[in-house]
């Protein structure tokens, strides 16, 4: 009766073996490592970076511990602190700013281990230190901006389209076109809806005026403010990249709110500077080049001007390409700036099949472009980002005809330098102004001390449960103890696996479940006594103890566990954490407080034939 | 060993307006702390900022007093926090000032004084945000009480689920108007170890329930109170050794895990005490006032023969 056939004990040896496995990762703690990461998405992690690396380190005398390659990242292991900086400022001088070169932590643990993906818990700001914000994206600007655009686009096309109208203004989310007739109204409507799709379109009589009024229909209104925030989420990416911080976390939560993690990140000042800068692209005329095919092909003019001769109103300036400087004079004066841009895609031309950027202007913009490339056909003209003073030459196409406020550049190698130049065309700026409505900073040595303390207060309060356990229950007691050191092993396990965030809330969540799940054996332990009280011999009453114990063990149990889903999904920030410790300790408490304590009572007591006592105090 | 031992049951029901109207009187004390003092809401709650800073020596908090007022904070709040080194400051939120750069002022000026101050900790939260995190607690409240009473309806029968929560949601209140009264700092923790408290005094209540269901299908000629008071007596050890046991663990916490965790501790604490009490001497006096009998069990037979199809 009291005996589990071979499957159940081998599922039960089997779960705690691999509760095992994953749990060992948390035993050999981290060491100092260097993580190298391509800044441009043409640029490989390959096994040639692998050398290059390799060889700088050697070069240096740094002995690493482990120089392993992964899909986004060479990650080389030291064995101190020390060693660590020396390699980062090494390797930052060796591979140049094309790479980020990022101080990072990684698991000691043997080979073996990770390869089986067993990895140590993951654990939350509140633990390890860093800085945690929440961005709010200002969607009123957004939708001021779309409407602003389509105000001038309104006035181009009823120019180009020669319809005569009054003027065309702006009342709160709605647009207001004026016109003398019914008749040029409808002309002007037919037009304008055909080329703005995204809006509604009304027509309404004043006192002399004919109007027609448009709107953002609601599906446009999210769409274009799903862009924004998709846009502010690259460009974040992009700048959080160059803050070297080995793993940061840039989601968006919500309709409007981005979230930035940055672990290990002290300076709070400098992260928030980065991320609130206003980068400026700027399109401007070259006025001297060396490349013979376009116009404007002036060697003298660049060999002058590397001498320190150049002309007024020119700048000289550097457009890099396959690691290769190439000397441009650009003009001072700007053709347009980021704020004219509208959209910046990576495409694939239909004609020679060739990847090729897509880009959208503003009216303003348009105009602007239509002027310049006019007169400017063969000439060049410059991509320029100026980020923190900086001025960094994106490309120079040739202009091949007369453009617009839609035109593509082309000559792309592949399409992740289109990618490449879309990305950083819309880094450029964000599309909508952000405030930060959430900051939470901790600082490393707190980090550190939440640890030791989450991990003192369980391991204490666990000693003093199995001390009295085993002093109340004396078998029985030993049994529950060790379940409960299962319980405590398959949650970390299952935490590991599942790589969930670790916060302190979290930790208080473990040792609460451990002090909650003694329950389940408490409830069978009392029963099997009460059993025996009432005269039912040691092995019927072991059995009747666990299945009377267990409908109760399980009500108990999905309560907590409803209790757990609601803080959850309803919680935030730190009450998740809690939850999803909680929920886990529960399934894991079920598992270890009815099986794996059985099956010791079993190994125990099961064999035995003519059982006279059982030693449950 | 066994310590607690019961020969009669204790007769629990025959207390039941004694009980209850302790707890009554108890609710009442703690809606009225909570009414008159308020909650102490944290900064979660109420948006603003929070600096911990560590001193090298013991801090002269008469000195940061002065320094947060040199930089126009005359509302800053400076105060020692676990030890004399270290200085916790609060900047509550002001709506024309709300701006994440205040923690970088304050720790510019204080590093200015003296150069050994250590960041610890920093914590902004917008109004706005706040806002939020409250009504999603309170959000969170509403939908784990209605679950749990969802649940002890199908699992039992409309009455146990609302005795177990009128019970527990008693037990929550005067957690309550524990931290009312004291004037501890209701944070987002407190929050979840409130939410939690819920769940474990309804597990507790659980469990008394289930026996309860038990003896009504076996002691069939019993009354009803005799019935519930060998559940409670029968219950009585298990619920002791269990609470033990988890406050075991929650003391080591309140000792041992710091600040943060020290409130929620504290709420588990006080929490663990009344569900003891709430429910063996709150939910089932309630259960008997709902009129609970045997035939909320043990259905009637069916007499009427099942029809057959044609």
């Amino acid at each position: 009766m009291n005996h589990y056939p071979l499957w159940k004990n081998l599922i039960i040896v089997g779960m705690l073996v691999l509760g095992l496995v994953y749990t060992l990762p948390n035993f050999y703690g981290e060491s100092p490592a260097v993580q190298v990461m391509p800044l441009r998405s043409h640029l490989k992690v390959d096994a040639a970076l692998l050398k290059r690396v390799e060889d700088a380190l050697k070069s240096a005398q740094i002995s690493t511990e482990v120089l392993s390659q992964d899909a986004t990242a060479i990650k080389a292991r030291f064995s101190d602190i020390d060693t660590q900086g020396k390699a980062k400022d090494i390797l930052q001088a060796q591979l140049g700013d094309d790479y980020i070169v990022a101080l990072n932590l990684l698991p000691r643990s043997p080979h073996w281990l990770t390869s089986l993906n067993a990895l140590p818990m993951y654990l939350g700001l509140d633990l390890r230190g860093g800085v945690h914000f929440m961005l709010q994206v200002d969607m009123k600007h957004v939708l001021d901006k779309a409407l602003d655009t389509a105000t001038s686009d309104f006035r181009v096309t009823l120019r180009e389209q020669n319809i005569p109208y009054a003027g065309v203004s702006r009342e709160g989310n709605s647009l207001s076109v004026k016109f003398r007739g019914a008749e040029t109204r409808s002309k002007g409507l037919s037009e304008l809806s055909s080329s703005n799709r995204g809006m509604d379109f009304n027509d309404s009589d004043s006192s002399k005026d004919f109007l027609l009024t448009a709107k953002f229909k609601l599906q446009e209104e999210q769409v274009i403010q799903k862009a924004a925030v998709q846009q502010n989420l690259t460009t974040l990416r992009n700048r959080v990249n160059e803050l070297g911080v080995s793993e940061p976390v840039i989601q968006q939560q919500g309709a409007d709110r981005i979230i930035v993690q940055l672990p290990g990140m002290q300076d709070t000042t400098r992260a928030e500077a980065i991320l609130g800068r206003t980068a400026t692209l700027q399109v401007r005329m070259v006025e001297a080049h060396t490349h013979p095919d376009a116009r404007d092909y002036s060697p003298e003019k660049i060999e002058a001007a590397k001498r320190g001769i150049i002309p007024a109103g020119t700048e000289l300036l550097y457009s890099r390409r396959d690691g290769r400087d190439e000397p441009l004079l650009l003009s001072k004066q700007v053709v347009f700036t980021g704020e004219n841009l509208t959209g910046a895609d990576a495409s694939i031309d239909q004609q020679n099949s060739g990847s090729v950027v897509s880009v959208k202007l503003d009216a303003k913009g348009g105009i602007a472009m239509k002027n310049a490339t006019r007169e400017g056909v063969k000439r060049r003209m410059a991509v320029v980002l100026i980020e923190k003073g900086v001025a960094e030459i994106l490309t120079a196409p040739t202009i091949q005809s007369e453009l617009s406020n839609r035109f593509q550049i082309t000559g792309m190698r592949s399409t992740e330098e289109a990618n490449d130049l879309a990305l950083l065309m819309r880094a450029g700026a964000l599309a909508a102004p952000m405030e930060i409505v959430e900051k939470r900073t901790v600082g490393p040595s707190l980090g550190a001390e939440n640890i030791a303390r989450g991990f003192h207060s369980t391991q204490i309060g666990f000693v003093a449960i199995a001390i009295f356990m085993i002093v109340y229950y004396l078998v029985f007691g030993g049994v529950s103890v060790l379940s409960l050191g299962a319980n405590l092993l398959l949650l970390v396990a299952l935490l590991s696996m599942l790589q969930a965030t670790l916060t302190l809330p979290g930790m208080a969540a473990i040792a609460l479940t451990l002090g909650m799940a003694i329950d389940s054996n408490v409830l069978i332990n009392e029963r099997i006594r009460e059993e025996l009280r009432n005269g039912i011999p040691p092995q019927t009453a072991i059995n009747a103890g666990y299945d009377n114990a267990f409908a109760t063990i399980l009500d108990s149990n999905i309560t907590t566990l409803i209790v757990g889903i609601a803080l959850f999904m309803f919680g935030s920030g730190p009450i998740r954490g809690f939850a999803v410790v909680l929920c886990l300790g529960i399934m894991t408490s079920m598992f270890s407080s009815v099986l794996v304590s059985r099956a010791m009572v079993n190994l125990i007591y099961g064999r035995k034939v003519r059982l006279a006592k059982v030693s449950i105090g | 060993m066994e310590l607690f031992r019961f020969k009669n049951d204790i007769p629990f029901m025959s207390y039941g307006r004694w009980t209850t109207t302790i707890s009554l009187a108890t609710f009442i004390l703690a809606v009225f702390f909570l009414a008159t003092r308020g909650l102490n809401f944290g900064v979660d709650f109420t948006g603003g900022t929070v600096l911990e800073v560590h001193y090298a020596q013991p801090a002269d908090l008469n000195k940061v007093r002065q320094e947060l007022t040199e930089i126009g904070f005359h509302d800053a709040v400076a105060q020692n926090f676990g030890s004399s080194h270290d200085v916790l400051i609060q900047v509550p939120a002001k709506s024309n000032t709300s701006s994440s750069k205040i923690s970088d002022d304050v720790l510019l000026k204080l590093k200015s004084g003296e150069a050994s101050v250590e960041m610890r900790r920093v914590e902004y939260v917008g109004p706005q945000v706040g806002k939020e995190l409250f009504d999603n607690g309170a959000i969170a409240l509403l939908m784990v009480s209605l679950g749990i009473v969802v649940y002890l309806w199908i699992r039992f029968e409309w009455k146990f689920g609302l005795a177990a929560i009128i019970a527990n949601l008693h037990d929550v209140v005067i957690v309550l108007g524990f931290f009312a009264f004291f004037q501890w700092e209701f944070s987002l923790s407190v929050l979840a170890a409130v939410l939690a408290v819920l769940g474990y005094s309804v597990n507790e209540s659980v469990v008394v329930f289930d026996r309860i269901r038990e003896n009504f299908r076996k002691m069939r000629k019993s009354e009803v109170a005799h019935i519930i008071d060998n559940a409670i007596t029968r219950t009585m050890s298990r619920t002791i050794i269990t609470h033990g046991s988890t406050q075991m663990m929650v003391t080591a916490m309140l000792f041992l895990g710091g600040e943060t965790l020290h409130y929620f501790a504290l709420a588990m604490t006080v929490g663990i005490l009344f569900s003891i009490y709430s429910s063996v001497l709150v939910a089932s006096p309630l259960l008997m006032m709902f009129g609970v009998s045997r035939e909320d069990f043990i259905k009637p037979e069916k007499t009427t023969a099942e029809e057959v199809l044609p």
